[in-house]
């Protein structure tokens, strides 16, 4: 089911510290791996406070949920989820040496980035319209606005930090799209378009777990 | 030598997130009580398996990449389940002071 390439001349992007390009390219995936495990933990302390406080205000969050934007969050996902795709397909086209295919696809990821963070922004605005945002102009109608707010607290901590990762990314598909145009990754150098496909996938699974648990806390 | 997977793979990939994205969000419409929880994070655990797996090439890689991909998710479970550990149990115990 797989198709082998052998590039030209790939022996020369090994750096003198490893045996050949193999090793290279694992020790490249690890490390980017181990990051992503770090990455799990540093967002791993949000969850642990959403999960304490969802588990402790369990009827309020219910409440607070049901005033996000859930299409807006929903097609979000689906942006995220197709951008993925494409850098996927960009990491194949840069193992296959396929310098336009990989300029348009790096291209069209940081694209679909763009379009989430324009979403982000046009929601995060309809929040601030609607007295959402704690600190700013907060109002809540119904019982307990303390713990309401402690909801949106989370949710713009969670989004935020999401937010700012996927703006690391958008800037890191900008120069690897500047850099693949100047055919940087060919010939069988493509370790930088890789590990940078594995951090846009994480970005991507964090969102599918913060769509659910943030827009759906209760049945709508 | 590098492999690459065919373009179909992705896309069924993909197709098959779009569905799981669709089942979450048609799950929020439906009243489940607290079903509606765990059927939404057992999607989602599904959608992140199936990336890592192809999207991120976990299918096919190194075992010890496969340990460095759970290495992280096993130690956001310990540092989940003790403080509810804490948390559910508080009052258990009555204390007297």
């Amino acid at each position: 089911m797989s198709i082998s390439i052998s590039p030209a001349s790939e022996e020369a992007f090994v750096g003198q510290q490893f045996d050949d390009i193999e090793q290279q390219r694992d020790a490249a995936k690890l490390g980017m791996w181990i990051f992503l495990a770090t990455e799990v933990l540093f967002f791993g302390g949000l969850f642990l406070g959403y999960t304490i406080y969802r588990f402790t205000y369990g009827h309020i969050f219910v409440e607070a949920s049901r005033k996000l934007d859930v299409l807006i969050g929903g097609t979000n996902t689906a942006v995220l989820l197709i951008s993925s795709l494409l850098i996927a397909f960009a990491v194949r086209a840069a193992k296959l040496d396929q310098r336009r295919a990989l300029v348009g696809l790096l291209a069209g990821t940081a694209v679909l980035g763009c379009v989430f963070m324009s979403l982000k922004g046009v929601e995060y605005h309809k929040d601030y319209v609607d007295h959402l945002v704690p600190r700013m102009g907060f109002k809540w109608e119904g019982a307990d606005p303390g713990n309401a707010e402690l909801f949106y607290w989370i949710y713009f901590a969670m989004t935020g930090l999401h937010a700012i990762h996927v703006t690391v990314g958008i800037g890191i598909m900008l120069v690897l799209t500047l850099l693949a145009w100047l055919g940087k990754f060919s010939h069988g150098n493509h370790n930088t378009v890789e590990i940078a496909g594995l951090y846009w996938h994480f970005v991507d699974i964090v969102w599918v777990f913060l769509f659910p648990l943030l827009y759906l806390v209760g049945h709508r | 030598m590098e492999e690459v997977v065919q373009p179909k793979v992705y896309v069924r990939t993909c197709i098959a997130l779009l569905v799981l994205l669709a089942v979450t969000w048609s799950i929020g419409y439906i009243n489940l009580g607290p079903f509606n929880l765990i059927v939404a994070l057992a999607v989602s655990i599904a959608k992140a398996i199936v990336i890592a797996l192809f999207f991120m090439h976990i299918k096919g890689s190194s075992r010890i990449l496969h340990l460095a991909a759970v290495a992280g998710v096993i130690w956001l479970l310990i540092m989940i389940s003790l403080t509810l550990g804490d948390y559910i149990s508080r009052g258990w115990v009555p204390l007297n002071h």
